[in-house]
């Protein structure tokens, strides 16, 4: 009788135990009757079902997720090979159409890997190279975000965000850019000193100029000085030569002999001149 | 007498007084125990987040702090004020020692260069709640978001402006844009600071774009040097030029000086001829004749008609030697 009621209070405590369950913030739960599925409780707390066997859960997790796709080399418009590195956030937002469609986790991020993978090429398609690499990527990122959580949807699942983590070149064209990149620095390099030539040049030209024109200038005004001085004394000899001609014209000419005749100088006097007239008699 | 229990090996004794006591203070020693399991303590730099059968209830602060025990509430104390850090484009692996990570650090810029960026990122939590039950994987997330950030803001600008002056900028908008990521996914993350290390060109190139940092300092170089000759001869030749002026000058005033003096001479002489001019003129010619003739070599000739020069070369030659 004892064993009997014990057995009855297990029994019991297990029906209790198996019907009350308590939904986590970060879980979702589908109730299933006999495998089918019956309810779907996404706000957390407590909850009652019936107990096993008749009815049981399957616990889905009801935060964001992330996906790494593993990077793919993808063909943009103008036919130029992008080694694309990206990854997604998506979340089970339909648990009931998770569990019919994809079951668990790794068979949901197969197909999220080929949704996302094909609409990215497909995307990516129809943008040229620096489309990719510059303004539009953001757009791309979104319109790709848009059409995988359209495709998705039919698995219960809610593409978030698909992000491009990385978008590189295949080895051979990155070496063709290091080529150009070195290209044209060295024709930045070449213009920095061809244009330090020009400025040193014209800076020396100038200088040039300079000096002789100022040269010049100075000589101009010299010679205008020197000529004030000629002009200046030709008035002062005029002025005071005007007075007796004729005794400047003797003078100057006694002068002049002065100058003229040296220790070099041989002079043949005829005896029968005036200053020897005394001396011949 | 004690009831002897063997559990495995060992062999122990449960004295019969505890036996008398019942089941009563058992379970109630249990329940003391299970409710003591509630008792938690949330750090000074932790904040407490308290579910109540699962669903989020409340936050506790700091100190000594009490839920309900399992299965009815639960806490997770995450670390509100510490700063986290996230190394993108190299790894700290020892003190003052790095290693780069070149498929994380090497980038394309918007005019199809590469770039070679390292970046720091530092977050930490402003919305525990968010934090503690929206997403998977807190340092992955804001990895990869911060890589794709910088990225996209790098592809955004071309290389010049990455590897100088743009970089402020390229780090303003890294941060803005990493936020806003986060903020979709409802992390509860705040994104601190975002420093972008080191933006150098690859080591591929490196050394072109030192020399165009060479060729730069080569042209200034060059115009410093004319501008040396410059400052070198415009001041030696504006001195000559003066030197030309001043000797210009004293020629005037000299030439000037030289007839009024020749002129005072000639005035005084002046003065004295129109005394008695005929004396004068005698006695200037005379004075004259005699200190030219003083110098000079003298032939005196009786006749005029002798003065035939041809007879006069011997002589002169005679006289020439005999000085």
């Amino acid at each position: 009788m004892k064993r009997l009621l014990f057995s009855l209070v297990v029994i019991a405590m297990l029906f209790i135990l198996t019907s009350v369950y308590i939904v986590d913030e970060r879980e979702q739960v589908v109730v299933l009757q006999f495998g089918k599925p019956v309810k779907t409780v996404t706000t957390p707390g407590i909850n009652v079902k019936l107990p096993f066997p008749f009815q049981e859960l399957r616990t889905f997790d009801d935060r964001l997720l992330e996906y790494d796709s593993p990077p793919e080399e993808i063909l943009s418009k103008d036919k130029k090979s992008l080694i694309i590195d990206n990854y997604v956030r998506w979340r089970i937002n339909d648990p009931l159409t998770f569990l019919k469609t994809v079951q668990a986790i790794p068979t949901a991020l197969s197909r999220l890997d080929d949704i996302v993978y094909s609409e990215l090429r497909r995307e990516l398609g129809t943008h040229d190279m620096v489309e990719i690499i510059t303004e539009n990527r953001e757009l791309i990122m979104d319109k790709v975000t848009k059409e995988s959580k359209t495709a998705t949807s039919e698995y219960g699942i809610d593409v978030v965000d698909v992000r491009i983590k990385r978008v590189d070149l295949p080895k051979e064209n990155e070496e063709s850019i290091y080529a150009r990149m070195d290209a044209e620095r060295k024709r930045q390099a070449n213009k920095f000193r061809s244009e330090g030539e020009e400025e040193a040049q014209k800076i020396r030209a100038s200088t040039d100029k300079d000096k002789t024109i100022i040269l010049a200038d100075a000589y101009k005004n010299a010679q205008g000085i020197r000529g004030e001085g000629e002009a200046k004394a030709l008035e002062i000899y005029a002025k005071s030569y005007d007075a007796d001609p004729e005794f400047y014209e003797f003078v100057r000419t006694l002068d002049a002999y002065k100058n003229i005749i040296d220790e070099k100088t041989t002079l043949v006097l005829p005896a029968k001149s005036k200053l020897f007239e005394l001396l011949m008699d | 007498m004690a009831r002897r229990i063997i559990i495995g090996d060992q062999e122990v004794n449960i004295p019969d007084k505890i036996l008398k006591l019942g089941l009563i203070p058992l379970l109630l020693i249990g329940l003391v125990l299970w409710l003591l399991t509630g008792v938690y303590i949330v750090g000074p730099d932790e904040v407490g987040v308290v579910q109540t059968f699962g669903k989020y209830t409340r936050q506790a602060q700091s100190g000594l702090n009490y839920h309900f025990p399992f299965p009815f509430e639960k806490v997770q104390t995450p670390k509100v004020t510490e700063v986290k850090r996230i190394e993108i484009g190299f790894r700290t692996v020892g003190k003052n020692q790095w290693r780069t990570v070149s498929q994380e650090s090497l980038m394309l810029t918007g005019d199809e260069n590469i770039v070679d960026a390292e970046m720091i990122v530092q977050y930490k939590i402003k919305d525990p709640v968010a934090y503690s039950f929206n997403f998977v994987k807190p340092e992955l997330t804001v990895r990869e978001a911060s890589e794709a950030s910088l990225r996209t803001v790098i592809g955004r600008h071309n290389i010049d402006e990455a590897l100088t002056a743009g970089k402020f900028m390229i780090q303003e908008e890294t941060k803005s844009l990493l936020q806003s990521v986060l903020d979709k996914y409802s992390t509860g993350i705040l994104v601190v600071a975002v420093q972008l290390q080191d933006v150098s060109p690859p080591k591929e190139v490196i050394a072109a774009f030192k020399d165009v940092a060479s060729a730069k300092e080569d042209k200034n170089r060059m115009i410093n040097q004319a501008q040396g000759y410059r400052n070198d001869v415009i001041p030696k030749a504006r001195g000559e030029a003066q030197a030309q002026l001043r000797e210009a000058e004293g020629f005037k005033e000299a030439r000037i000086s030289r007839a009024q003096g020749d002129v005072s001479k000639f005035n005084a002489m002046l003065k004295e001829y129109r005394k008695s001019k005929d004396v004068t003129k005698t006695r200037l010619y005379l004075e004259t004749v005699e200190e030219v003739l003083a110098k000079a070599d003298k032939i005196v000739v009786p006749d005029a008609e002798d003065s035939n020069v041809l007879n006069l070369l011997n002589l002169q030659t005679k006289g020439g030697n005999s000085q």
